[in-house]
C-alpha cells in the first residue's frame, strides 16, 4: 500500500509549471555535476593572444582578461555556485530545524529560551545577518557558506517552531508520549514527517535565495576568492569591461537568473501541488428518477412553510438533498434528525435561501407564509425573510461580526427591514435582549460578541431573529456546542418564544434524544431523503423505519437497559457522491432484500398522517429492534 | 493492585495574576477493576485531570497514586494509558495502524507482529488491516485502533477522554460496547470522561461530578443517578431526562436558571455553584453560608459537597 503522500508529489509534476520548473532544475543540477568534470581544462586555458575579445564562433561569449573562454567558465562555475548555495541551505535548514525543535528536544523551559533567541534573530534582515557573519567568519568561500547558512537559520527556526507547535499539540503525539517514546524518536517519527512538506517547499525557495546571496557576496569580494570562481566572481570580473564587452558580464548574470528561477519556480510548484489537500471529488452522473414524495395532506391557512420535492444539487450530479417534502404550521415544532451527510443542514439552508453557487435548489413548491419563495423578486423575498424568518446557527461566534457591539448588530436588522431610526432600533434591540432573558440587557448590548458566553451568544442570536415578528425560526444544531445545562436553557427559551408568539420552529440536530424532548414531530433523514415522519410521542415504541429504530437503540439514554449491549448499525453513512441504487439504507439494514436493493421506497403516509419510506415498514413495524438483529462490527 | 487515586491534586495554568486553577485539590479514587465516569461541563477541569494523570500536564499540588505508588516515580512506560476524543488526530496519518500499535508494545518483547494482530483482533478488527493507514478507516474503526494502541502497553488503568463525542451516532454504540467488553475481560480500571450523562450511565460503576475544578458529588452510579445529593447533579439529570417546556417557574428560580456559567478565572467565593443554585442564596434567604463557606464533601460512600445535601 503506497503512502497517501506519494501521489501528491506526482501531481506536482503533472502541472505545466511543475514540469518546466522540474526540468530546468534537473538541467541546472546536472550541469553543476558534469560541467567541472568535462570543461575545467577549457575554462582554465590561458590564451594571451585573445584577451578581452567579444563573442565569436570560437568563443561564444568572448574571453576575459587572461584570454580564457567566458562561456566555459560560466558553465564550470555552475558547480561551485550551486554546490555552495546548497551547502549553505543545508546548514541553514539543519540549524533552523534544531533550534525550532528545541521545545521538544530540550523540554519546555530551555525551549522557551531558545525560542526567545530565535524571535530576536528573526527581527534582523537576512542580508544584514549574512554580512555580519561574513565579517565574523572571515573572507572566503567557507566563511560565506557559514554566513549565508546562519543567516537563513532564524527564518527556518521560526517556521519549524510554528509547525512543530501545531503538530505536537495533536493527540497522536500525546499518545506517543504516554507510550513512553523518547524525545528524539518522538521528533523523528511523529513530528518531522508531518511538518516535512512546508519545510521542503521553503528549503527549495531558500536554496534559490542562497544562490543569489552567494553571487552577491562573491561580487562584493567577500565570497569565493581567486583563483577559484563562481558566478558572482565572474560577474564582478566582467562588470569592469561592461561597456566594451557586455557578454562577459551578461553570461554569468543570466546563469544566476536561470538557476535562481529554477529553484524558486520548483518551490512554488510544489507549494501549490502540496497545498491542495483534498483530492477532487469524483462525481457520478445519476439519470434515474427519484420516487417523488407526495405532499402531506391537511394544510390550512396557518401554514408557515410548505416544501415539496425539494432538491439541492451540486455540479456533476451530486444531490445531497433528494426530494424532501414537509410542511410547518404556526406554532409547530418539528425536528429533523440525521447523521452527518444526511442532508439535514442543506435542507435548512435551502429553505432559508442560503445555498450558494454552484449549489442549485429546485422544488415543486417552496412556500413561506403562502408566498412562493422561488418566484418572488429578490427585494420582496429579502423583505419577507428579513422580517418574519430567523435562523440560529451552531456556532454564533461566526454569525456575529466580532468587531461590532451586539446591540448595534441587532439594531441593524430593524433599521434595514422595519425602517426604525438608530435610537429606536437600539431600544428595540435592548428590549429583545430582555425578551430572550439576557441579564442586564442594556449593559450587555454595548458589549462585543467575544464578551458573551456560548449560551448568551445563542440567546442574542435568537433575539436577533426576534427583532421582527418571526413566523419561523430554523435552528441548526443550536445547542451542540453547549453544555447540557446551558443547552436546556436555550431550548427552554426557544420553547417559550414558540408558546408566546406562535412561532413555528424547525430544529435540526444529530441528537435524537434532544429532538424527541423538544419537538412535536420528528422527521428522520437518511442520505438526502426523509425516511420517516412521525409524532415525537410515538418514539421509540411506534417508530417503523429500521433506521429510526436502530438509531434509537444505538444511542444510550437515561433508560437504556444496562446489561445488554447497545445495538450497532453496521457500515457507515452514505457518501452523498455515491448514493446507491435502491433504498440507501439497504446496505446497513437487517431486513433488506432484493426489492430494497432494486428500488427506492416512496414516502407513504398512513391514516394518521405518519409517513415512512420502507418496503418492509409493515412487517417490521411495532416490534422493538433487537440488538441481535443488527450485526456487530463495522 | 491497580487502584488509581488522586490525592489533593491541583493543576494551575498561567501566571500568578492571570492564571486559572483548572483542577483544585481534587480527591478521587478509581477502584481496581471498576469504571468511574467523570461528568461536568466544558471548562470544569475533566480533561485537565485526565492529562495530568498520564503526565502530559505537570501537577501544581497533590499526588497521583497507582496501587499506592506515585505515578511520577515510574520510568518510561507508565501502566496508565489514554484514549483521546478525536480518532482522526490521535493516530499519526503517516504511519500504518500496525506501526502505531507496534510502537506502543514494550520494546524487547518477542513477536511484536503477532502481538499487533492479537490486539487488533481484541478490538474487533481483523489482523490483515495492520497495513492500512488511518485515512482508510472510518472514525469508529480508528477509535478501535486507538484503544488497541492503549492496550498494547499492558496498562492497568485506561483513561478515556470523550471517546465517543466525535463519532457519528450510529457508531458510538459499537465503541461503547467494545470498551465495556474489554474492560470486563481484562479487569481494567477505567476513568471514563464524558459530558454525556447517558453515555456515562451506560458504562460506569461509579460517577463523579465535576464543577469548576472541584468534585461536587461522587458515589455508586445507581445511587448518584437515582438519588442525586448535589443540586448541580440534579440539574444535569433534569437537563437530559425531562421534556423541554418553558415551564412556569417563579421569577427567582427563572433568574437562577438563566444565570451564566461562572468564569473559571474568577470562581465565586464560598460554594462555587451558589450563583446558579436553585436552593441557594439566590433563591432562599437563609443561605448566606453558601456564599461564605466552601462545603466539604460528606457522606459515605456517596459524597456530596453541599451544605444542604440532605435537603431537596
Amino acid at each position: 500500500m503506497p503512502s497517501p503522500g506519494k501521489s501528491k508529489w506526482a501531481g506536482v509534476l503533472r502541472t505545466p509549471v511543475g514540469v518546466s520548473a522540474a526540468t530546468l532544475l534537473a538541467a541546472v543540477l546536472l550541469l553543476a555535476v558534469v560541467a567541472p568534470l568535462l570543461w575545467s581544462d577549457e575554462a582554465a586555458a590561458v590564451d594571451t593572444g585573445q584577451i578581452l575579445r567579444g563573442p565569436s564562433a570560437e568563443h561564444w561569449m568572448g574571453t576575459d582578461g587572461l584570454g580564457r573562454d567566458v562561456f566555459h567558465r560560466v558553465l564550470v562555475a555552475t558547480g561551485l555556485s550551486v554546490g555552495l548555495a546548497l551547502l549553505a541551505t543545508a546548514i541553514g535548514v539543519l540549524t533552523g530545524l534544531l533550534l525550532g525543535a528545541a521545545p521538544i528536544l530540550l523540554g519546555a523551559r530551555a525551549g522557551r529560551v531558545v525560542s526567545a533567541m530565535v524571535n530576536i534573530a528573526v527581527a534582523f534582515p537576512g542580508l544584514l545577518l549574512a554580512l555580519f557573519f561574513a565579517v565574523v567568519f572571515g573572507v572566503g568561500a567557507s566563511g560565506a557558506v557559514l554566513a549565508i547558512g546562519f543567516a537563513l537559520a532564524p527564518a527556518f527556526a521560526r517556521l519549524t517552531q510554528t509547525l512543530v507547535a501545531k503538530v505536537s499539540g495533536l493527540d497522536y503525539v500525546a499518545a506517543a508520549r504516554i507510550a513512553g517514546l523518547g524525545r528524539v524518536r518522538l521528533l523523528a517519527r511523529h513530528v518531522l514527517p508531518n511538518v516535512a512538506e512546508p519545510l521542503v517547499v521553503n528549503a527549495t525557495v531558500a536554496a534559490g535565495s542562497a544562490l543569489l546571496a552567494f553571487a552577491g557576496l562573491s561580487f562584493l569580494g567577500l565570497g569565493v576568492q581567486a583563483p577559484a570562481y563562481d558566478w558572482g566572481r565572474l560577474l564582478a570580473d566582467g562588470l569592469a569591461g561592461l561597456y566594451i564587452h557586455p557578454a562577459a558580464a551578461l553570461a554569468p548574470g543570466t546563469a544566476v537568473v536561470v538557476a535562481g528561477l529554477a529553484f524558486n519556480l520548483f518551490g512554488e510548484a510544489i507549494a501549490k501541488g502540496v497545498g491542495l489537500r483534498s483530492a477532487p471529488v469524483v462525481f457520478r452522473r445519476r439519470d434515474r428518477d427519484e420516487p417523488v414524495a407526495p405532499a402531506p395532506a391537511g394544510e390550512d391557512r396557518r401554514s408557515v412553510l410548505a416544501v415539496e420535492n425539494l432538491r439541492v444539487t451540486f455540479p456533476g450530479g451530486t444531490a445531497p438533498v433528494r426530494g424532501v417534502s414537509f410542511a410547518l404550521r404556526r406554532g409547530e415544532s418539528v425536528g429533523i434528525v440525521g447523521e452527518s451527510g444526511s442532508g439535514k443542514t442543506l435542507t435548512a439552508l435551502a429553505v432559508a435561501q442560503l445555498i450558494e453557487e454552484p449549489g442549485e435548489v429546485t422544488a415543486d413548491r417552496l412556500e413561506f407564509r403562502g408566498q412562493p419563495l422561488h418566484e418572488l423578486p429578490d427585494r420582496t423575498r429579502q423583505q419577507l425573510l428579513g422580517t418574519s424568518f430567523a435562523m440560529v446557527f451552531q456556532d454564533p461566534m461566526t454569525s456575529f461580526n466580532p468587531t461590532q457591539r451586539i446591540g448595534r448588530q441587532l439594531a441593524e436588522v430593524s433599521e434595514q427591514h422595519h425602517g426604525l431610526g438608530r435610537r429606536q432600533a437600539l431600544d428595540r434591540a435592548i428590549d429583545r435582549l430582555q425578551a430572550v432573558r439576557v441579564p442586564a440587557a442594556a449593559r450587555r448590548a454595548k458589549q462585543f460578541p467575544h464578551e458573551f458566553s456560548g449560551g448568551m451568544r445563542q440567546r442574542a442570536m435568537i433575539g436577533m431573529g426576534m427583532m421582527g415578528s418571526p413566523a419561523l425560526i430554523v435552528a441548526d444544531e443550536p445547542t451542540t456546542a453547549l453544555d447540557v445545562t446551558v443547552q436546556r436553557q436555550v431550548l427552554r427559551l426557544l420553547q417559550s418564544v414558540r408558546a408566546a408568539d406562535d412561532v413555528a420552529i424547525l430544529l435540526i440536530s444529530h441528537d435524537i434524544t434532544v429532538v424527541r424532548r423538544f419537538c412535536e414531530r420528528v422527521l428522520v433523514m437518511y442520505a438526502g431523503r426523509i425516511v420517516e415522519d412521525l409524532p415525537a410521542a410515538d418514539l421509540p415504541a411506534r417508530a417503523r423505519h429500521p433506521y429510526t429504530r436502530a438509531l434509537l437503540a444505538a444511542v444510550p439514554d437515561m433508560s437504556t437497559e444496562l446489561e445488554r449491549p447497545l445495538a450497532v448499525i453496521p457500515g457507515r453513512p452514505v457518501d452523498p457522491a455515491r448514493v446507491p441504487v435502491g433504498c440507501a439504507f439497504a446496505a446497513r439494514c437487517p431486513f433488506a432484500d432484493e426489492q430494497c436493493r432494486g428500488a427506492d421506497p416512496p414516502l407513504v403516509a398512513d391514516r394518521e398522517g405518519r409517513r415512512v419510506a420502507c418496503w418492509h415498514a409493515d412487517v417490521t413495524g411495532g416490534r422493538p429492534m433487537m440488538a441481535e438483529e443488527v450485526r456487530v462490527g463495522e | 493492585m491497580s487502584e488509581l487515586r488522586f490525592e489533593g491534586v491541583s493543576v494551575r495554568y498561567g501566571g500568578h495574576r492571570h492564571g486559572l486553577t483548572a483542577v483544585d485539590t481534587v480527591d478521587l479514587t478509581v477502584p481496581e477493576g471498576r469504571v468511574v465516569g467523570l461528568v461536568g461541563e466544558s471548562g470544569s477541569g475533566k480533561s485537565t485531570l485526565a492529562r495530568a494523570a498520564v503526565g502530559l500536564i505537570p501537577l501544581t499540588g497533590g499526588r497521583i497514586l497507582l496501587g499506592g505508588q506515585s505515578v511520577r516515580r515510574r520510568r518510561s512506560r507508565p501502566p496508565l494509558q489514554m484514549v483521546f476524543q478525536d480518532p482522526s488526530s490521535s493516530l499519526d496519518p503517516r504511519m500504518t495502524i500496525g506501526d502505531s500499535i507496534a510502537e506502543a508494545v514494550p520494546r524487547g518483547r518477542p513477536g511484536r507482529r503477532a502481538e499487533v494482530i492479537r490486539l487488533l483482533e481484541l478490538v474487533g478488527l481483523s489482523g490483515d488491516r495492520a497495513r492500512l493507514y488511518p485515512a482508510q478507516l472510518s472514525g469508529g474503526q480508528c477509535q478501535r485502533v486507538a484503544l488497541a494502541r492503549a492496550l498494547a502497553g499492558d496498562p492497568r488503568v485506561i483513561i478515556a477522554d470523550e471517546i465517543t463525542s466525535a463519532l457519528d451516532v450510529s457508531i458510538q454504540g459499537a465503541v461503547l460496547n467494545l470498551v465495556r467488553d474489554v474492560q470486563r475481560e481484562l479487569g481494567l480500571s477505567v476513568l471514563f470522561i464524558s459530558h454525556d450523562l447517558a453515555v456515562v450511565r451506560y458504562v460506569s460503576d461509579f460517577i463523579a461530578v465535576m464543577y469548576l475544578g472541584r468534585i461536587v458529588e461522587y458515589g455508586p452510579a445507581d445511587q448518584v443517578l437515582a438519588r442525586p445529593r448535589h443540586p448541580y447533579t440534579r440539574e444535569l439529570l433534569a437537563a437530559v431526562s425531562e421534556p423541554v417546556d418553558p415551564g412556569d417557574l417563579d421569577p427567582a428560580l427563572r433568574a437562577v436558571a438563566d444565570t451564566e456559567p461562572a468564569d473559571p478565572h474568577h470562581p465565586p467565593p464560598g460554594c462555587r455553584y451558589h450563583p446558579r443554585c436553585p436552593m441557594g442564596p439566590a433563591v432562599l434567604d437563609d443561605r448566606d453560608i453558601c456564599r461564605e463557606h466552601e462545603p466539604v464533601p460528606q457522606g459515605h460512600p456517596h459524597l456530596a459537597a453541599c451544605h444542604f445535601a440532605a435537603e431537596r
